[in-house]
């Protein structure tokens, strides 16, 4: 199975899929040194994003969140790729801004109603092709 | 995109490194967003001096030293210092150099140093209709509503970027077709008895409108200046909202149907609903309190005045502390004021706020505040648990050490 998404910031991933099962704030919302999710009752509060290709069909905008994804850029934290449900104007500009610092930024891409799910594992293209490498266990 | 040949040559690089990296993510932004061109800017509003880490600090450093200077007149929200006391601010020595870097890049860069949250009581008044690129999400639901200026919610380094380049992608709230509301809520049935009453609309209206334009009708028709900060503050807290028409307050909105959509939403406000939006702003239940905070957006002058008549002399028993710009600052060590806040109890925060760097004690208590958006932001940011009420009851709650309602129960 294949899906093509809109990407905002071009890059390749591969790597297990985290579902964000509700809107997360990257202010306030994750440690920039341990990618760890501590936003309160948040359904992963605990889990860590670096490494995932981090799904959020729902999005919380505080105006900092672009901040807070460029330090995980910078300390080596940052999600494999980030795949959005929706447009946003915040988030994304941390990953243009790591592009122009010639840092290894992280690939983000906006599709509508994202069906991945966690645990399975996915390739994403720098065309903003996404293809499924292992489904997920039903 | 279609970009002016002004626009193409900041992009080629003839106005310096600096600029031309500013010009990209203006570019780039505008590209995610759908923009068809850029739009010329009047003024910005600066939410990226705000330290977060090193990151960041190295961004707006590349941006200064590769000769990047603002194109128009430019204000700076709070930044992680107070610059009058930089020890207030639990940050490790390190981090607090770095907090420094990161304000003082902002200033090589041109901003005004006015490390406010309310630039619009410092001075920084856009006119009708002006094009600006705002951040800091009070502040745009500011500009926007009361002022009536056009700006997206510009978050951090894109607002510096549309600040140095003085364009920013035409698109969202810029364009008038997207400023008609989608919500109506009518407040008719209501009374306003209490200025904090205009913060849970705020809350409430945050709530039911998320990222839509809302209009409000049916409010009184003698709202204070910092009523209206407050209500565009709690609005734009508990939800992304970048405009909210005040019909018959705004500019932009004299009657309802200039500002109405083709099919809006409408909700009656009941005092049920109010209720209820005021409950959810208090966390702990009411019992003995650790501080008060107050000042979100910045107090003003007229703000802290009435908290010094409220106090009427009688000294707190836990911290005061007042959040302001040197704006309300001056103004009031000028009067003597400071002296006798800070006497009864008060700790003034200047040019930062006690919710977005580490000034409250490490050890989490019970914070009560008038201000909404501290309600909403406390926990996450600064462990303290929110307890709301209005100013007269802050001060008597901070004179005994405990929450008191003068009003009765909340």
């Amino acid at each position: 199975m294949s899906w093509q998404s809109q990407v905002l910031v071009a890059g390749d991933a591969k790597g297990d899929v985290l579902r964000l099962d509700a809107g997360l704030s990257f202010w306030g919302g994750v440690d920039q040194n341990t990618s760890q999710i501590t936003q309160a009752r948040h359904p992963q509060c605990g889990q860590t994003l670096a490494g995932k290709l981090v799904v959020m069909p729902e999005l919380i905008g505080s105006s900092s969140s672009s901040a807070i994804l460029l330090e995980l850029i910078y300390n080596k934290r940052a999600p494999a790729a980030l795949i959005l449900g929706q447009m946003d104007a915040i988030l994304p500009i941390g990953g243009v801004v790591a592009e122009q610092m010639g840092w290894e930024s992280c690939p983000i891409v906006v599709m509508q109603d994202p069906v991945f799910k966690t645990g399975e594992q996915l390739t994403l293209h720098r065309s903003g092709l996404i293809e499924r490498v292992i489904p997920p266990c039903e | 995109m279609e970009l002016t040949t002004a626009e193409e040559d900041m992009l080629a690089g003839a106005d310096g490194p600096g600029t031309r990296m500013a010009m990209e993510i203006v570019v780039q932004a505008g590209q995610m967003l759908g923009a068809t061109r850029l739009v010329e800017i009047k003024s910005s509003h600066i939410d990226g001096c705000l330290y977060h880490g090193i990151a960041g600090v190295l961004f707006c450093e590349r941006l200064a030293e590769g000769g990047a200077r603002v194109r128009v007149p430019t204000t700076t929200n709070v930044g992680a210092l107070n610059l009058l006391k930089p020890d207030q601010c639990r940050l490790d020595p390190q981090e607090r150099k770095l907090a420094y870097r990161q304000m003082l890049a902002h200033e090589t860069m041109g901003c005004a140093p006015s490390w406010t949250c309310a630039p619009y009581q410092a001075g920084a008044r856009p006119e009708f209709r002006d094009q600006v690129a705002w951040g800091e999400s009070n502040a745009v639901a500011f500009a926007n509503s009361v002022l009536g200026a056009r700006t997206n919610r510009y978050g951090d380094f894109l607002d510096i970027a549309c600040a140095v380049t003085g364009r920013a992608p035409y698109c969202g709230l810029h364009c008038p077709e997207n400023r008609v509301a989608e919500l109506v809520l009518d407040v008719s049935e209501l009374s306003f008895a209490d200025p904090s009453d205009y913060a849970v609309l705020g809350a409430l209206a945050g709530h039911k409108a998320g990222s839509r334009v809302c209009a409000i009708t049916g409010l009184p028709q003698d709202l204070a200046e910092d009523e209206l900060k407050s209500l565009c503050a709690a609005a734009a807290s508990t939800g992304a909202v970048g405009l909210i028409h005040l019909v018959g307050l705004t500019p932009e909105a004299p009657t309802l149907a200039a500002v109405a959509g083709a099919a809006p939403t409408h909700v009656s406000v009941s005092a049920k609903m109010m209720g209820e939006a005021r409950g959810q702003l208090s966390l702990a239940k009411d019992g003995p309190i650790d501080s008060v905070a107050l000042g979100s957006p910045h107090f003003s002058a007229d703000e802290c005045r009435a908290l010094f008549a409220l106090a009427d002399n009688t000294p707190f028993q836990v911290p005061v502390y007042v959040c302001t710009g040197r704006h309300s600052y001056t103004a009031l060590q000028e009067e003597g004021l400071v002296e006798k806040l800070e006497r009864l109890g008060v700790v003034f925060v200047v040019d930062t706020c006690v919710v977005v760097t580490p000034i409250l004690p490490a050890k989490p208590g019970v914070m009560m505040t008038n201000s909404a958006k501290f309600a909403h932001y406390a926990t996450g940011n600064t462990g303290h648990i929110p307890v709301f009420g209005p100013l007269r009851d802050c001060v008597a709650s901070a004179q005994v050490g405990e929450v008191v309602r003068l009003g009765g129960a909340a």
